[in-house]
């Protein structure tokens, strides 16, 4: 296998532009480290990845790999493409349609001799599982066998970083499984920051070490999945996370203890709390898996921890989940978490039925209220 | 059977086409890739040919040939000889009458090669002359193949415009479009229809080299 030449090196990316296309990013990603950078359409997710690629040109900031600096603004400094090393997977793989799939990989073999070429292209085609179809082009190759060529063409060079552009958004969803278990597997060979973009944050949890939450063009939170997932830094990255059970709250003293209190509830904060001025409004989110259901008629496990009773608003039976949705009195926000479908039954849960939950303690993560700047999923009385 | 038409006809045909390819390929790239506002004048200039009648275009190359205007004047100066009734001439009025068919397949090609396989090419690592020698002109030849073919097929027949600035010397402006148009004249029908048919025969052979070139590529846009 081809030795590496340069020593894996972190890559380490700020860029900051006003318009057409807003930037605000700033981010590193270490050598055999993934991440995922994730957000909406429109969010610069590929933008960040085209800059660092040399194929789009911010105003300003700097893009640098280890001691290579590949993009300065201050010092004028903008290497092209070509001299950047790294390996980009593009979102439709952008085979060459006239090569064969041996041709594709030699193309990016160029800087080696001749001869070389080939051994090191049907090496890098054994290495990605595609022994034995080195000779098709593009158009008789599956989508699954496409992204391995592109990935192969993006390693053969050896690359310094490898960009991924919703590598797996062209395939069907057994293929998509499958390539995602070989890029996990990958990357235990490979040393070097893995940059992927996605908007599929499943695809992200499961893959990526760390995620960078993108929206118009800021990143606004980068850290690993689960930290985000349980700890979004504000409202809006909890909504581009797809959670939300996001309400507002005030902080209260009862006792010589401080609650959160929401509606007619003095609810129990497990962190967070203490630095708060009684009277502080906050933002609060709680993980769906921290909701408790009460049995019926039996007092049950946690029960005790921050009770509140409401109505089952929704009941939608997705398989052997259930996904409920919950509403309250005195807000218009909605509680959702998930059960097992049994479960439901067993209960007895059905629409309009009062119910009674337990809010874990642990779970509630206190935010800085969202401010008003356009952020639509706080609108709360 | 006029051959020294024919020879004329050929002769000009192969020059035009083989003269407006560089031309073709430069302008029709050029044009591919612009996002310039000035792009729909540069369209509208080449295409001009098109739909303007023959004789007209003639008429102003005819006029820009003379002697007194400044065209006409430096190339006497240059070459000393006038542009009007030679051979020279009428290729001139060829290049500038068949630009459209050499520029705008070439151009249609090149938009439909998606931008991404270029940056493709320049992320592994070719240089822009690379990657326009090794994936965009093996995947623009058809288009290039066609353009050369329709310029040359389309030379064989143009009567306006060589009618116009070359007259029908023997031998240096009569091609064989012009000739059939004289038999006629000189009521002499079957040495015209030999002619025709000549004429039906290589145009007929050229476009189906055309279609047939194009059908044989190997591979599928993916």
């Amino acid at each position: 296998m081809p030795d590496t030449v340069a020593k894996p090196a972190p890559l380490e990316v700020s860029l900051h532009q006003s318009g057409p296309i807003p930037l605000a990013a700033d981010f590193r990603c270490a050598a055999g480290e993934l991440l995922a950078l994730v957000g909406p359409s429109g969010s610069g997710k590929t933008t960040l990845l085209r800059s660092i690629a040399g194929l789009y040109r911010p105003q300003g900031g700097r893009i640098a790999c280890g001691e290579e600096v590949w993009f300065d603004a201050d010092r004028r400094l903008a290497l092209p493409p070509q001299r950047r090393r790294l390996g980009l997977v593009f979102q439709d793989y952008a085979l060459f349609p006239h090569l064969t799939a041996l041709g594709n990989v030699m193309v990016a073999l160029h800087h080696l001799p001749a001869a070389e070429r080939r051994r090191r292209a049907e090496q890098w085609l054994i290495r990605v599982r595609l022994e034995g179809l080195a000779g098709r082009h593009p158009a008789e190759l599956s989508g699954g066998q496409r992204q391995r060529v592109a990935l192969a063409r993006a390693l053969a060079r050896e690359p310094r970083v490898l960009l991924l552009d919703e590598p797996f958004s062209a395939v069907d969803q057994v293929t998509r499984r499958r390539l995602q278990r070989e890029l996990a597997l990958l990357r235990e060979e490979i040393a070097i920051p893995i940059v992927l973009v996605t908007h599929d944050l499943d695809e992200a949890a499961a893959l990526a070490d760390r995620l960078c939450v993108l929206h118009a063009g800021h990143t606004l939170q980068t850290g690993p999945p689960q930290s985000l997932f349980r700890r979004p830094s504000s409202p809006q990255v909890a909504r581009l996370l797809d959670r939300h059970n996001v309400f507002s709250g005030e902080v209260v003293m009862e006792g010589d203890e401080r609650r959160l209190a929401w509606g007619p509830w003095r609810l129990e904060v497990a962190e967070g709390l203490a630095s708060l001025a009684p009277g502080t409004r906050v933002a609060w989110y709680l993980p769906a898996s921290d909701v408790v259901l009460h049995r019926r008629g039996r007092p049950s496990l946690g029960e005790r921890e921050n009770p509140v009773s409401a109505r089952v608003e929704e009941l939608v039976v997705l398989g052997g989940m259930t996904s409920v949705t919950l509403a309250f009195g005195h807000t218009p926000g909605r509680l959702g978490f998930e059960i097992a479908t049994h479960a439901a039954r067993r209960n007895g849960l059905a629409r309009g039925e009062a119910v009674q939950v337990s809010l874990l303690a642990a779970g509630i993560h206190l935010m800085p209220e969202a401010s008003t700047s356009g952020d639509d999923a706080m609108s709360l009385p | 059977m006029d051959w020294t038409a024919l020879s004329v006809s050929l002769h000009l045909a192969a020059l035009t086409a083989l003269l407006l390819l560089p031309a073709g390929l430069w302008l029709g790239r050029a044009l591919a890739g612009s996002r310039s506002r000035a792009k729909p004048l540069g369209e509208a200039l080449i295409a001009l040919p098109l739909v303007m009648p023959p004789t007209v275009l003639g008429f102003y190359l005819m006029q820009a040939f003379g002697l007194e205007a400044p065209f006409g004047g430096l190339w006497v100066r240059l070459f000393g000889e006038g542009l009007n009734f030679t051979f020279e001439g009428i290729l001139l009025a060829s290049l500038v009458a068949n630009l459209p068919f050499a520029v705008q397949p070439v151009q249609r090609a090149f938009e439909a090669v998606p931008a991404n396989l270029r940056e493709a090419a320049w992320c592994s690592g070719l240089s822009p002359l690379h990657t326009l020698w090794r994936i965009e002109l093996p995947l623009v030849w058809p288009g290039i193949v066609s353009a050369m073919a329709l310029t040359f097929a389309h030379t064989l027949g143009e009567f306006g415009v060589i009618l116009m600035v070359g007259g029908a010397i023997d031998g240096e402006t009569r091609t064989l479009a012009i000739a059939i148009y004289d038999r006629v004249q000189a009521f002499d029908e079957s040495g015209a229809a030999t002619m025709s048919a000549m004429l039906l025969l290589v145009s007929f052979v050229t476009i189906g080299v055309v279609y047939g070139l194009a059908g044989r590529r190997r591979w599928r846009r993916a």
